[in-house]
């Protein structure tokens, strides 16, 4: 594979970073300045229609001043934007082990059937008999989560992971204040998401810090020790971000309800375990599914996502509104509260993601019962052949075996001067997306690796090899080509301290004397 | 499994690698009484072909907006999206990356989301946007969150002309994140007095305009005597189209913008994928929920972007973070970044335009029916009107005859018992005349 590659470059000895050219663009790389910069009054990217005469009624509030905006033709538009998406590195175009975040492929079905004018064409108020397959499709949708899970009731309207995690501890919250109950601690182990500290944090818990063991799971003892009748509850990712099963998980959820709390699990890395474990098993009470991550709804450069939560009996009553039901007159919405049910209120204008529920629900029947099955031990296979492939160059955080990521430390870069940023910037030469760095944080230095499924185990060789060549450099000395590194992008590494400091965080028009300039 | 490549040869090969005897091994630390041991009690895998045609005969079970007459809004409009911006998001150096966490090869993203925070800021008059929110009504519970930590206060007044899914979602994040906000029903004639309730408790007030009912008026008295009092305007906007005609928020004081953007770039989705547009004033910005794209340097002095002023987000602060918020509407923002660049200064004024020229057309044409009466004076694209029945049951009616015929109020407020006549009718670019003819025609039919 690697001799497939071509020649190897020696950027550090002249060659591609260095050569100029006239027009700033190198080869395909081409520069592109800002779309406020090309317009010019008199074009236009769009044919409308003549405006009808009819007679103002704007109420004394019409716009005076211009706006600002930049005028450009289509063609313009076309190539702006074909031109910054080239400066995208995509799972498209190569392997995204991005730890924690799923960067699995993206089925083309799933596109083409989100866009059908019967999905994308309808809208959140249309009356329930023109929209009973919509209907269905959430019902469908709601009936593979929650037998994938075991668990007997979902949500899905959240808009995202974070979203998801706010509605389920707010159902626990909703359970809690049903029996008048007043805890007001949660439980977070140190390797959890930022979010779950932020979600418990924004429900007025007081968030306490769960330190981890020496074999990367939740310190039990130390757990325990917590528990008390101020506790609400825990918010447990499983498997957690240190790419670990909690092998204690049980006897967790078991001591959490005899202290009268609850158990959330962060269900975003559900996809190393569907078909293998369901999480109403474990003992969990809720637990988000990000439908962008385990069910393969594209990330679009930070969303859209959807994040349903899924129930334990003990909080259906509180699933939030709205739901879809089904009676004698086929499928209905409930936007109110009926009886027997409490639920906690609404979390978003409308019904949830519909467009990724389409995407989601393609990806499941795509895969089946045993697709998806599948999919999850060829993430946990391939996480842990990279595992194996690197831990005598790289230092494993913890002993094997791995789940669905494979967690290092920056032990191997000791004494070298090269940092585990360093690390991944060079990694980026070699044509691959960096893995997630620095996270979680009970680790020094993180490298957490997350290949998915969809890599071949060519790919996954030519991955081991670049990055066992670029441990191999670190240790040996070279750290200065590391501190230069990346080169070969359209930009080499960008001075995040200045933009902070000095925030820039949006365009404006240039002063008359730097238009004179 | 077309989507899985590795070949049972494989398999084998990469367990050979690490020394494991099965599958089974690696999932040693599961405890025993959680393996499952068979498949689950569902459908096997399907190919392709089935999955879309078993998925497009659900879709031919709904009657998409555009094989009617749709004179539907509440906070969802249709709109013509140019051809070019469904190809451009599909381009899948856009569709298939993340978080553009790595900025030396994230650029794309990064530059889009400068560009589009810069088109947020300049269309309400504000001096700075964020990359996304979910959408407009989160939008608005986390404008009235800033608020709150912005004065040091815990009570929003919420007017009611704001949608009332978003004084659910803002009442409900109220509830459970310990302030108060307060509604005032529906407001219909759009006469209620939202200073006369301002204190020194208030942090914000909350505004939509138009408002749900499609009420335009001005705002920037009420932003002084908020302001004034120490508390804060926020301006929300579920129609953003509207901005091509109206004065902006900013213009008239707003501290806050919270507003949907779908009606640019985006399809009605049946609610979902939508656009939370988030915009403040400088002095604001360290309180600003969600991701920021900002300008800075490479190390060879080139100009490029990066995400910035992260430490008001939940993956560095943790607990103290501004919101938990961390994946947004990535690909939403850029679908609306390019249909605005498309549009320019002068086709977003005109698609404003031809809009509040269709809704005048269409309610001089409704008020023409006999026994309906139009409430607005001063409205953009959407409008209430008043009918001589209870209004759900004839949309149904006009549902028989392929007309939308809009929102009826007792939709929107099932239990209030003095808005069932109501019924909210938006007109976009994408109705014609004969759709109007139709509309009013078959209205006075069914009353």
């Amino acid at each position: 594979m690697d001799k497939s590659q071509g020649r190897t470059s020696r950027p550090e000895t002249g060659g591609v970073a260095e050569v100029a050219t006239v027009s700033g663009h190198r080869g395909l790389m081409m520069e592109e300045p800002l779309v406020f910069e090309q317009g010019e009054p008199g074009r236009t990217g769009v044919d409308l229609p003549e405006v009808p005469k009819t007679v103002e009624r704007l109420g004394g509030v019409k716009r005076r001043q211009a706006i600002g905006l930049p005028s450009l033709s289509e063609p313009q538009v076309v190539r702006h934007f074909t031109r910054l998406s080239q400066k995208n590195y995509a799972i498209d175009s190569g392997m995204y082990p991005l730890g924690s975040c799923t960067m699995k492929h993206n089925p083309r079905l799933n596109e083409k059937l989100a866009r059908l004018p019967g999905f994308a064409d309808i809208h959140p108020l249309q009356p329930a008999q023109t929209i009973q397959g919509a209907l269905e499709l959430m019902d469908r949708l709601a009936h593979w989560l929650k037998v994938l899970t075991g668990m007997p009731a979902v949500a899905l309207s959240p808009g995202a992971g974070a979203h998801g995690e706010f509605c389920g501890m707010t159902a626990i919250r909703a359970a809690l204040q049903a029996r008048v109950d007043k805890r007001n601690k949660v439980l977070v182990p140190e390797s959890a998401h930022g979010t779950n500290p932020a979600t418990a944090a924004a429900l007025g818990y007081e968030v306490e810090s769960i330190p981890a063991d020496a074999r990367g799971r939740v310190d039990v003892a130390a757990f325990k020790a917590k528990l008390g009748p101020d506790v609400a509850g825990i918010m447990l990712t499983n498997p957690n971000t240190c790419g670990l099963f909690e092998t204690d998980i049980v006897e967790i959820a078991r001591a959490m309800h005899e202290a009268g709390g609850f158990l959330y699990a962060d269900g975003a890395n559900f996809n190393a375990i569907v078909g293998r474990v369901r999480p109403g098993d474990l003992g969990i009470d809720a637990m988000h599914i990000n439908l962008h991550k385990t069910f393969s709804t594209p990330h679009g450069g930070g969303g859209p996502g959807s994040g349903p939560v899924v129930f334990s009996a003990a909080l259906a009553p509180y699933v939030p509104l709205p739901y879809v039901v089904h009676g004698p007159e086929g499928f209905r919405l409930v936007e109110t509260a009926e009886a027997g049910a409490a639920p906690f209120g609404r979390l978003k204008a409308f019904h949830g993601q519909m467009g990724m529920f389409v995407r989601a629900l393609a990806y499941m029947m795509s895969h089946g019962a045993d697709g998806l099955r599948q999919a999850s031990e060829d993430a946990v296979l391939n996480a842990n052949y990279v595992l194996a492939r690197l831990k005598d160059t790289m230092t494993a955080a913890f002993d094997g075996p791995c789940m669905h990521e494979a967690l290092f430390d920056d032990h191997f870069l000791k004494d070298t001067g090269v940092t585990t940023l360093d690390v991944a910037k060079a990694l980026i030469d070699e044509g691959f997306h960096p893995m997630t760095m620095y996270f979680p944080l009970v680790v020094h230095g993180a490298l957490l690796i997350e290949p998915t499924e969809s890599e071949t185990k060519a790919t996954l060789d030519h991955f081991v090899a670049s990055l066992r060549a670029v441990a191999a450099r670190a240790k040996s000395g070279d750290a200065a080509f590391f501190h230069a590194a990346p080169r070969l992008t359209p930009r080499r590494r960008l001075d995040e301290t200045r933009a902070a400091r000095q925030p820039v965080l949006r365009w404006r028009p240039p002063t008359p004397r730097q238009a004179a300039e | 499994m077309r989507y899985l490549p590795h070949t049972d040869a494989d398999r084998r090969a990469m367990l050979a690698a690490i020394s494991a005897p099965s599958i089974d091994a690696l999932y040693r630390d599961v405890p025993a009484s959680a393996r499952l041991s068979g498949l689950l009690d569902l459908p096997k895998h399907m190919p392709e072909m089935e999955v879309e045609r078993e998925l497009t005969a659900l879709a031919a079970r709904n009657r998409s907006a555009g094989a009617m007459a749709s004179f539907l809004g509440g906070g969802a409009y249709r709109h013509h999206v140019p051809a070019a911006v469904d190809h451009l998001i599909q381009r899948g150096e856009f569709l298939t990356s993340y978080t553009p966490y790595q900025p030396e090869v994230s650029q794309g993203t990064l530059q889009m989301l400068f560009e589009f925070q810069t088109q947020v800021a300049l269309i309400s008059d504000m001096e700075v946007a964020n990359a996304s929110m979910y959408d407009g009504a989160t939008a608005a519970a986390e404008a009235v969150m800033m608020a709150n930590r912005v004065t040091h206060r815990k009570k929003a007044i919420l007017s009611g002309g704001l949608h009332p899914h978003y004084c659910e979602v803002v009442e409900n994040y109220a509830r459970w994140c310990g302030f108060e906000a307060t509604c005032g029903g529906p407001d219909p004639q759009g006469a209620e007095d939202l200073a006369r309730q301002i204190d020194g408790d208030t942090s914000c007030v909350v505004v939509q305009s138009p408002s749900v009912f499609g009420h335009i008026k001005g705002y920037s008295a009420l932003a002084a005597a908020a302001q004034k009092a120490g508390a804060l305007l926020v301006f929300v906007v579920t129609e953003i189209v509207s901005l091509g005609l109206l004065t902006p928020p900013g213009a008239m004081g707003a501290d806050i913008v919270a507003a949907e953007g779908q009606s640019l770039g985006n399809a009605l989705n049946f609610g979902g994928p939508y656009l939370g547009l988030f915009a403040t004033r400088d002095r604001y910005v360290r309180q600003m929920p969600g991701r920021i794209a900002g300008e800075t340097v490479d190390a060879d002095g080139r100009r490029g972007w990066v995400l910035t002023l992260s430490t008001r987000e939940q993956h560095i602060r943790r607990e103290k973070a501004t919101s938990n918020i961390c994946t947004n509407s990535g690909l939403c923002a850029l679908a609306f970044s390019i249909h605005l660049s498309l549009l320019g200064e002068d086709g977003f004024a005109r698609l404003a335009e031809i809009n509040h020229a269709r809704a005048v057309q269409l309610a001089e044409k409704l008020a023409a029916v006999k026994g309906v009466t139009v409430l607005n004076d001063g409205f953009f694209n959407e409008f209430t009107v008043r009918l001589p029945r209870p209004a759900a049951p004839v949309v149904d009616r006009l549902v028989e005859r392929g007309v939308l015929a809009g929102v009826p109020a007792s939709r929107l407020w099932p239990e209030r018992r003095d808005v069932t006549d109501l019924l909210i009718v938006a007109a976009t670019e994408t109705n014609s005349v004969a759709e109007m003819d139709f509309f009013a025609q078959s209205l006075a039919e069914a009353l």
